[in-house]
């Protein structure tokens, strides 16, 4: 059962998701209320856990707020397990879609704190979040991670963040503001740009 | 990366990088939003670990009756929405040629006069009362995805002088990992729009251009009522089969 399989076709191309993509994965947020009974990736419901909230802005090259954008998360349980329950189920699916509210600007995530996913290698990777970022003008979604900074004992032996140069790993680190409150921006471009991986 | 040690999974034998030559430049000054909302650092390659190999399950119950009909789940009771009725198939593929089964693609696109129903849409066409513009669905067993939609028109769009977007449908796609997760857009066979636009032009390759042009499929067209339009899309493929075992154990 160790037979590798050699590629035949050829991914499709990613195209930008456009200004309006809220019209297709957030349609309730949008004011499109009559298609789904609910927007996906909204409403976990964790077993256990700490319950965090995770707020920022993501900023474009030129200093702007980008607005039109579209966040989505993924994450173990707080076990470090990641086959998790199913999207829309009660169960904790790890799942999340975040837009950016459009008065404020920012966005917020409430999740819980992951656990620690193992490497490759077996050994545990440092608490940590996926993201991926798709917006009008990002012409292919932006995958990058967020870390902790209460975490930092586990952050300096994770073998992501040693690939990463020291002077850009704040760039992935989360903030604590507060009790289970973190917070992180998003630099698609320019000063301090956020790191973004190629998984 | 060593395989001695690797006991939870296997490293070195999962995705193959992508191809970034199939796909667009970040950067690409004829497409203005994209002038500053392009990393310029290179993006740093990551060992894929559970994080990245695993992805948000879908089942059935979250789906709704008129999920894949645009044509009626925004409609006024009795009512359906306007424009070219058709039919859009295919079948999503991995890079290994396999179908995806129990994948969530989700659609949105503009109404037949080219109008979206967003706050921040400014184009003179009208709305559609009977028209919301998002659709989604399961791939089956094999791969193979269906809705009904209405074709959407073309419209102009605040870029250069005179840009015009061609007839298109967004798609959104999951597969069973994070790292197969694509957002592309369908286009329509024959439309002359196509080679003019910023958009598409991002897209340096043009058979990779080509495979995003849906084709008139007179054979699932369905007399007296709809066109057919095939649309075939390829996720990244594991190659081990760590990736197959997983899928089975879902």
């Amino acid at each position: 059962m160790t037979k590798k399989l050699s590629k035949k076709l050829i991914e499709s191309a990613s195209q930008t998701a456009g200004p309006y993509v809220h019209i297709g994965l957030t349609p309730n947020f949008t004011g499109i209320r009559k298609v789904y009974k609910e927007d996906l990736g909204k409403n976990l419901k964790p077993a256990s856990g700490d319950v965090i909230t995770i707020s920022g802005f993501v900023h474009d090259g030129a200093g702007a707020l980008v607005r039109d954008c579209l966040l989505e998360f993924t994450q173990a349980d707080d076990n470090g397990k990641t086959r998790l329950a199913k999207v829309g189920s009660n169960g904790f699916s790890g799942f999340n879609r975040v837009p950016i509210d459009l008065k404020k600007g920012s966005y917020k995530l409430e999740t819980i704190k992951p656990g620690r996913v193992k490497a490759p290698d077996g050994s545990p990777q440092a608490p940590h979040i996926t993201v991926w970022i798709v917006a009008r003008g990002v012409n292919i979604g932006l995958h990058t991670r967020i870390y902790f900074d209460d975490e930092m004992e586990a952050n300096k032996v994770d073998p992501v963040l040693d690939l990463v140069p020291k002077a850009r790993r704040s760039t992935l680190i989360a903030k604590s503001t507060g009790k289970n409150k973190y917070q992180l921006d998003f630099r698609l471009q320019g000063e301090n740009e956020t790191v973004f991986f190629d998984v | 990366m060593s395989e001695t040690k690797g006991k939870e999974i296997k490293t070195g034998d999962v995705f193959a990088p992508r191809d970034r030559e199939m796909h667009p430049k970040p950067y690409f000054p004829a497409y203005k939003s994209s002038i500053y909302r392009s990393p310029k650092k290179k993006l740093i390659m990551i060992p894929q670990s559970a994080s990245e190999l695993s992805g948000p399950v879908f089942g059935h119950d979250m789906f709704g009756n008129l999920d894949n009909d645009m044509i009626h789940n925004f409609a006024r009771a009795g009512k359906s929405a306007i424009g070219e009725r058709i039919i859009v198939h295919g079948k999503v593929y991995d890079e290994l040629g396999r179908g995806v089964p129990k994948c969530l693609i989700e659609v949105w696109q503009a109404n037949a006069g080219g109008r979206y129903r967003h706050v921040n849409e400014k184009y003179i066409a009208p709305l559609d009362p009977d028209f919301g513009g998002c659709a989604r669905m399961l791939t089956d067993n094999e791969g193979h995805y269906q809705f009904t939609t209405i074709r959407p028109g073309p419209y102009p769009w605040p870029n250069g002088p005179n840009d015009w977007r061609p007839a298109h449908i967004h798609f959104s796609l999951f597969g069973h990992s994070f790292a197969q997760r694509l957002i592309t857009q369908m286009y329509f066979e024959g439309d002359p729009l196509i080679p003019l636009c910023p958009i598409v032009k991002t897209i340096n390759d043009n058979k990779a251009v080509q495979r995003l042009v849906s084709k008139l499929d007179m054979d699932s067209a369905k007399p007296m009522d709809s066109l057919a339009y095939r649309f075939d899309i390829v996720l990244r493929g594991a190659n081990s089969t760590l990736f197959e075992n997983r899928l089975e154990g879902n």
